[in-house]
């Protein structure tokens, strides 16, 4: 066991030095890429936010639910079948057919080459499920129909997120999809996230609806209320033109009044479509509806052809920066829940770090020492592999660009004052053997043998509790499990090949003195 | 090599550790534990007032004033440092927190957010079930280890080893009304780990003694492998709870209960290898002929 031949010394030192390099990378600053790497610090030292955002799908599933019913009632009567009695019940559609269509209905519905229901031989299954009791059907979401609908809202949200994301301009967001419903949002070193928690809490919905003539609610108008509150209005439901038609918006001063507006320019469509609806309602008040409430409502005075246009409301530059931001970003396809933030301020972050480095500044000196004082010339050597298998740590940590938080810090710390076990087992093994041993060097050698067993089965139980916390936790504590596990590799490695060298280097260049542990 | 007759206090010890557990128990059954926003949902805010004469219980008032459900504070370090936390959390409104912070402001003068946690009820049932499962998880695979590598008297000892820190540090969390997080199920978890660590080099002692030595009951013959691996078991554990006073006293207030939790365990891990793990050896009646009869399989 004491014996390394030259070229292991050569590879172990070589090693060493080149992961050691990048725990010294962190502290220099080179032009090459590779050569400068830095340790990604986590949003608990580096300061910013963390954000879940559930999607609340319900409204796109009462959306789809009633297309569906009209491209059922389409279909069947392009086929001559009557079928009769839509309703939405929850989220069952439910209709009725007559008794000598039963089988028919249920042979297109159930079809695997359906036009009205998409069968997915991959999930081997239908979009909807179909049962039928008599003449009445009821149609529901499938397992997979509704997986595939969440999934393509979940893509067109996380898409609409990002550019609003980006738009506001923070260094290195990270947006992420967690299960079928869920957008993990990472945004370090954003020291206010009140802003961009308003935006994404926006679904950004723009449509615009003529106030109707009528005091009255009655079929084809709803009752919305202004974004102050102020007061309601009688909106006809037909839209007119929405969101979807905006080709760019920004916010502008509008010369004549003095006021901030939004300035939006439309697509060919669009433009056409508000022309057309601008020059039959000339001296109608338009409704400019966000989100379920009037902007404002101002009234048409001349048709609007150019396809561009304003909206004016009770804006600040800052309202209106952000209304075009969400404008131009498009519409959530449904309303975004935070349901988890985590916000640290950059001070708190860069305490942490500070608090880290005193306590495994002071940690490890305490360790140091503790180590000279049982062990003098051995204790060195198990220093010197401790200090090596901190540079290697880091080092490994830098160069995989693993990220550091607090807890992971701690975890450093914490390898430190368990990473002696091995070197004070072997250490305290020697001893036992040169008790019956009066040649050092085999006494060494047992000591290396007998203890590496016992030191293989305490590092995996600690290296089993890492894995589990990596593969269950989130966010610090996951950073917490990588130091960990990482720690006991380095920790391995230094033991069993720097301390192991130079114990041997001693121990032969000292054979024939006295009680050399 | 010291010659401690650590075998003679079986007993009491054991007396000792069944109350202890059974005391916890208590605790954690009626009392429960104090569950942090990661589990029970709710919002903590880390402030930092400009004004020295802020107290405790002025922010608690402006803060009762915003019907937010129960509210407590705390001091947090500094003397301009406090932890407030409180029931209410608002996902559908973005607004929330800069709302609470400008009335606040109006009320205290400048406060500054320094670190803002807001869990939903849905994400922290998720996080307390995947705590749960994480600890389950690594018990059962430390088990399976031991299992493995060692004869099942030696797993049981080292697994009513573990049971026995785990059960113990949460029931001191629960009768001092420590706060449980995230972190917490990180150090119970390197509790597992560590207790873990610290029975393997015994046993292992002990089975290599077992092999050796025919002639020695079991019960002298623990006590000897205790005092063989002493030295090594208090110098680890005086290493680690070096670094781990260190990071207590030194790291910060947010690792404060990462570090108590760890230093428990630490604590305990390191008696219960010696009084909880080897005692079930003796009372299983481990003999020379439980390991030859598995080795000869």
């Amino acid at each position: 066991m004491l014996y390394f031949s030259k070229l292991r010394i050569i590879s172990v030192i070589i090693f060493t030095i080149i992961f050691s390099y990048f725990a010294f990378s962190n502290f220099v600053k080179f032009d090459d890429k590779f050569f400068s790497k830095n340790i990604n610090l986590g949003l608990d030292l580096q300061g910013g936010s963390y954000l879940l955002l559930e999607i609340d799908n319900r409204p796109v599933i009462t959306q789809k639910l009633q297309a569906k019913i009209i491209e059922l009632k389409r279909y069947f009567k392009e086929k001559q079948i009557t079928l009769k009695n839509f309703s939405l019940k929850g989220d069952t559609i439910l209709f009725e057919t007559t008794d000598n269509e039963i089988e028919n209905v249920r042979n297109i519905l159930n079809d695997k080459e359906s036009d009205v229901n998409t069968y997915y031989p991959t999930y081997k299954s239908h979009e909807f499920d179909v049962l039928d009791d008599g003449n009445l059907f009821s149609l529901n979401y499938s397992r997979y129909g509704l997986v595939l609908l969440k999934n393509s809202s979940l893509d067109q949200a996380i898409e609409i997120v990002r550019r609003r994301v980006d738009e506001v301009g923070t260094n290195e967001p990270n947006i992420l999809k967690r299960g079928n419903d869920r957008i993990l949002v990472e945004l370090p070193g954003l020291d206010d996230p009140n802003r961009i928690k308003s935006l994404l809490g926006k679904t950004a919905n723009l449509t615009f609806q003529f106030i109707s003539q009528n005091n009255e609610e009655s079929f084809g108008t709803e009752k919305l209320s202004f974004e102050d509150g102020s007061r309601d209005a009688i909106v006809s439901k037909r839209i007119i033109l929405s969101g979807d038609n905006l080709v760019d918006a920004k916010p502008t001063m509008n010369s004549q009044t003095n006021e901030t507006v939004v300035s939006f320019s439309l697509d060919r469509v669009g433009a056409k479509k508000f022309g057309k609806a601008t020059s039959t309602g000339v001296g109608k008040q338009l409704a400019i509806v966000l989100d379920g409430k009037i902007i404002s409502a101002p009234s048409v005075r001349e048709p609007i052809i150019g396809g561009s246009g304003q909206i004016s409301g009770d804006f600040t530059f800052q309202s209106a920066t952000d209304l075009a931001l969400l404008l131009r970003s498009g519409a959530l396809p449904a309303p975004l829940n935070i349901i988890e933030e985590r916000t640290v301020g950059p001070d708190l972050g860069q305490d942490s770090i500070d608090a880290g480095i005193l306590s495994l500044f002071i940690g490890f000196l305490l360790v140091i020492l503790f180590m000279i004082y049982k062990y003098r010339a051995f204790g060195l050597i198990a220093n010197l592999a401790l200090v090596s298998n901190l540079f290697l740590l880091i080092g490994i940590l830098t160069l995989f660009e693993a990220t550091l938080t607090l807890p992971g810090i701690a975890g450093i710390i914490l390898t430190v004052g368990m990473a002696v076990d091995a070197n004070v087992l072997i250490f305290e093994r020697i001893k036992e053997e040169t008790k019956n041993e009066k040649n050092p060097i085999i006494a060494f050698d047992a000591g290396y043998t007998k203890s590496r067993t016992t030191i293989l089965d305490a590092n995996i139980t600690t290296l089993i509790a890492a894995f589990i916390l990596f593969f269950m936790g989130s966010g610090p504590v996951k950073g917490f499990s990588v130091t960990l596990g990482v720690g006991i590799l380095t920790t391995l490695f230094s033991v069993y090949f720097i301390a192991r060298l130079l114990t041997s280097l001693y121990v032969v260049k000292n054979k024939d003195k006295e009680q050399l542990l | 090599m010291s010659n401690i007759s650590f075998n003679k206090f079986y007993r009491k010890f054991n007396i000792l550790s069944l109350i202890l557990i059974v005391i916890s128990l208590v605790f954690l059954i009626f009392k429960g534990l104090n569950y942090g926003v990661d589990f029970k949902g709710g919002t903590l805010i880390e402030l930092r007032t400009t004004d020295k004469t802020n107290n405790i219980s002025l922010i608690r008032d402006s803060f009762n004033q915003m019907n937010l459900g129960d509210v407590s504070v705390k001091k947090f370090g500094n003397e301009t440092d406090f932890i407030v936390k409180f029931e209410k959390q608002n996902s559908n409104d973005p607004e929330f927190i800069k709302n609470i912070q400008n009335k606040l402001s109006s009320s205290i003068g400048d406060v500054d957010f320094r670190r803002v946690e807001n869990v939903g009820p849905k994400v922290s049932s998720e996080l307390l079930k995947s705590g749960i499962i994480a600890i389950s998880l690594s018990l059962a695979a430390m088990l399976l280890y031991i299992w493995i590598r060692f004869e099942w008297q030696f797993s049981l000892g080292a697994i009513l080893a573990i049971f026995h820190d785990v059960i113990i540090t949460l029931g001191i969390f629960s009768i001092f009304s420590l706060e449980i997080n995230l972190s917490i199920v990180a150090a119970v978890l390197t509790i597992v780990g560590y207790s873990m660590n610290d029975t393997v080099v015994i046993f292992d002692r002990v089975r290599e003694n077992l092999r050796k030595y025919s002639d020695i009951k079991i019960f002298d013959l623990t006590n000897i492998s205790i005092n063989e691996t002493l030295s090594r078991t208090i110098i680890t554990s005086v290493t680690t709870l070096l670094a781990l006073f260190s990071i207590y006293l030194f790291g910060g207030e947010i690792l404060k209960g990462f570090s108590l939790a760890m230093i428990l365990g630490v604590i305990f891990g390191t008696y219960s290898s010696i009084y909880i793990a080897n005692p079930i050896l003796v009372a299983l009646n481990v003999s020379q002929r439980t390991i030859v009869k598995e080795e000869k399989d």
